[in-house]
């Protein structure tokens, strides 16, 4: 095993006509790329990030709503669920089993999600306006499998945490997390099939259905 | 998998006789071609695609530094790094994986190398289950093993008849005709996999040195189930995909889906970072990266290292008339399309794919769309002069080729044989303007007419010119 990664490794730095000197001031440049984090070129987003996320998040096929207050998701919640016919029970992430969804006339536990949760109910680390995208972190309180295996995905999102770009989610992370975590996953819109004859198909393996509740004052 | 690429004729010319092929390479062709002109409206498309190259040359520019920047992270996140010469390599170090944990069942997210390796084969052989969960390579899988005949859309070729009768056949359920409902009788059918499997398999779409993450792209979320449920994920990726930074992800994120499926992003984008954390509910508890050559590094500082650059995004496919033309299969191996017609004999030895660099119109639609341009029919070209280098050429073109030459050197014959055959095709066009049936080379007309020569030759306008 370790004489493959010797070959491999051998190879590539002959090719590259790798030395003793310019390893060294490769290194340098590496650390400099690093340090550097230079951006690509970015398409122009508009200032009302709120308004961008909506738009995009149903041009991908998500539907978004708006209340004022975490406190008002839970009525927000039932009533879709409602006004689908979807099932009154539901999994969310542990970071928000804490709300009133009982009052709400929801049965919520806060734990990850397994193959028979119907509905799963989560927050996000940060939303991407450019893209209309959902970004969620993994851990204990937040865990990946609750916007997977669900058939109903419903995630709630402060407006506050709306950033313009990839990158902006990105300089959140180091800057709240130190390391990414163990999964960082981007979500846009439900999942998707075109591979039978290039149709577009709702509901892959993952939610059929993506719903946006966005926080105003949050 | 099996190499078939020396029998690229008769397969290419069967699949041109094909049009109900055609006609779903068609469709298809117009739901990427347009997609992609809409969505790469969106950005500054060159700007990006320069920018993209950049990267990608910054990548291979210090490969071996960056890799071992990413094993270092990696390795310090909890994830293994093993590393491959080949693809039986592959198989001997995911088989003693399966073999270390127990493992029964495998579900595979797309890998193209494992593709290359033959890895499910391998998996068979050594008692593990191998289940692809894309749903186009689930119906190649159930379909006995059918190879795919496209990079991003693996079943391109199929009907959804005969996508019907395979899942009537298979799942033993009542024959379904409408796509949707096909899609959830095999969401169903994969779920019970998703959550029964020990193993995961995937590809990396990019590998992050800056945080030994691998990048991994999907729209049906099996990418996600895959990592996410089983106790094991093993990732197998080509040494080539190492990028340096998250920005860089970003840059490359506005550019890959554009350029695959005309999506502004896909569906979902995860990237991974180590094991399961011991407070963690869910995710792997082991991770293992395997860095693959096969290949690979040999085309370092080769006049093919632009292909290093490559994302597999498909785009060069989706815009070749050649592969609309014949579809995927013809070509013989993993890779279809101007890519394969490059990476294939590099891979596999440019004597078993004598064909593939020639199947082309060198049209350069492939080089125009690349979102890392890479010269694409410059390599083709290149690709064919080694051919005549070693000698590769069939002898009828060596001897055609030598008399050319010989004639090329003694000008008054050439001119004498320019001459004669301006007259003999003047004589075959009859007058006209195109010459219908070539006499000397029937099948060249077959397909298509021949102008007729404008009058007189070069040499003979050039001698009254400056007699006037
Ligand atoms: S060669 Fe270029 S266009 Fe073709 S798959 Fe690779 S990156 Fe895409």
């Amino acid at each position: 095993m370790q004489d493959s990664r010797a070959d491999i490794l051998g190879r590539i730095r002959s090719r590259l006509g790798r030395t003793a000197e310019n390893a060294a001031s490769g290194r340098v440049e590496i650390e400099a790329v690093l340090a550097r984090r230079e951006q690509g070129p970015r398409p122009a987003v508009e200032a009302d990030l709120a308004a961008r996320m909506r738009v995009r998040s149903e041009a991908l096929s998500s539907t978004v709503e708006e209340v004022a207050r975490l406190e008002d998701a839970p009525a927000a919640v039932a009533r879709y669920l409602a006004g689908l016919n979807l099932p009154s029970a539901a999994v969310a992430w542990p970071q928000l089993a804490g709300l009133d969804w009982a009052g709400a006339g929801l049965q919520v536990e806060g734990r990850a999600a397994n193959g028979d949760d119907l509905v799963g109910i989560t927050g996000v680390f940060c939303a991407v306006a450019e893209t209309g995208t959902l970004a969620l972190l993994s851990g204990p309180d937040t865990p990946a499998t609750a916007s997977l295996l669900p058939e109903t995905h419903i995630a709630l999102v402060p407006v506050s945490r709306i950033v313009t770009g990839m990158e902006e989610a990105f300089d959140l992370m180091r800057a709240e997390c130190g390391e990414l975590p163990r999964a960082v996953n981007f979500i846009s819109g439900p999942s998707r099939t075109g591979d039978i004859e290039q149709t577009l198909v709702l509901g892959a393996h993952g939610p059929y259905r993506v719903h946006i509740v966005l926080l105003r004052d949050c | 998998m099996q190499i078939r690429s020396m029998h690229f004729k008769g397969r290419a010319s069967a699949a041109a006789a094909d049009r109900v092929l055609q006609g779903k390479l068609a469709t298809a062709k117009g739901l990427f071609v347009d997609g992609r002109r809409r969505a790469v409206a969106e950005i500054d498309l060159e700007a990006t695609r320069e920018a993209s190259q950049a990267i990608r040359n910054r990548a291979v520019a210090h490969l071996d530094l960056w890799l071992e920047r990413f094993e270092q992270e990696a390795t310090r996140r909890g994830g293994q790094v093993l590393w491959a010469r080949d693809g039986a390599e592959i198989c001997r170090l995911v088989t003693d994986i399966a073999r270390r944990h127990g493992v029964k069942k495998a579900i595979k997210s797309k890998s193209m190398l494992s593709e290359e390796a033959g890895l499910n084969a391998a998996l068979e052989a050594a008692g593990v289950q191998p289940v692809e969960t894309d749903l186009g390579e689930y119906i190649l899988q159930i379909n006995d093993n059918e190879p795919p005949s496209h990079i991003i859309a693996p079943v391109i070729h199929k009907t959804k008849e005969e996508v019907a009768d395979l899942f009537a056949r298979v799942h033993q359920k009542p024959r379904k005709t409408e796509i949707g409902e096909m899609t959830r009788e095999a969401r169903e059918m994969l779920r019970t996999h998703f959550l029964s499997a020990d193993m995961g398999i995937s590809g990396g779409n990019f590998l992050v040195a800056e945080t030994g993450s691998v990048a991994l792209v999907t729209n049906e979320g099996n990418g996600r189930m895959v990592t996410t449920l089983p106790r094991v994920h093993v990732v197998i990726t080509g040494v080539e995909k190492v990028v340096p930074t998250l920005e860089d992800l970003a840059t490359l994120m506005r550019i890959l889906p554009r350029s695959a499926t005309g999506q502004s992003i896909s569906n979902y984008f995860s990237v991974l970072t180590g094991v399961k954390r011991p407070e963690d509910t869910d995710g792997p508890e082991h991770l293992y990266f395997i860095l693959v050559d096969n290949g690979r590094v040999d085309l370092l500082g080769s006049d093919f290292q632009d292909m290093l650059r490559c994302i597999r995004c498909a785009a060069c496919m989706n815009h070749c008339p050649v592969y609309q033309t014949i579809g995927g299969h013809a070509y013989g191996w993993v890779y279809p399309g101007p890519m394969g017609s490059v990476l294939t004999p590099l891979f596999v030895g440019i004597e078993n794919a004598l064909d593939l660099p020639h199947a082309a119109t060198m049209c350069n639609q492939c080089g125009v769309v690349c979102p890392v341009k890479i010269p694409l029919p410059d390599l083709m070209r290149k690709l064919r002069e080694q051919q005549v280098e070693r000698r590769l050429r069939p002898w009828g073109e060596r001897a055609a080729l030598k008399l050319w030459a010989w004639l090329a050197r003694h000008p008054s014959l050439y001119a004498f044989a320019a001459k004669f055959g301006v007259r003999y095709l003047n004589w075959l066009a009859e007058g006209g303007d195109r010459i219908r049936v070539m006499g000397v080379a029937p099948s060249w007309t077959a397909g298509r007419d021949f102008p007729t020569p404008e009058g007189r030759t070069f040499r003979e306008l050039y001698k009254t010119r400056r007699n006037e």
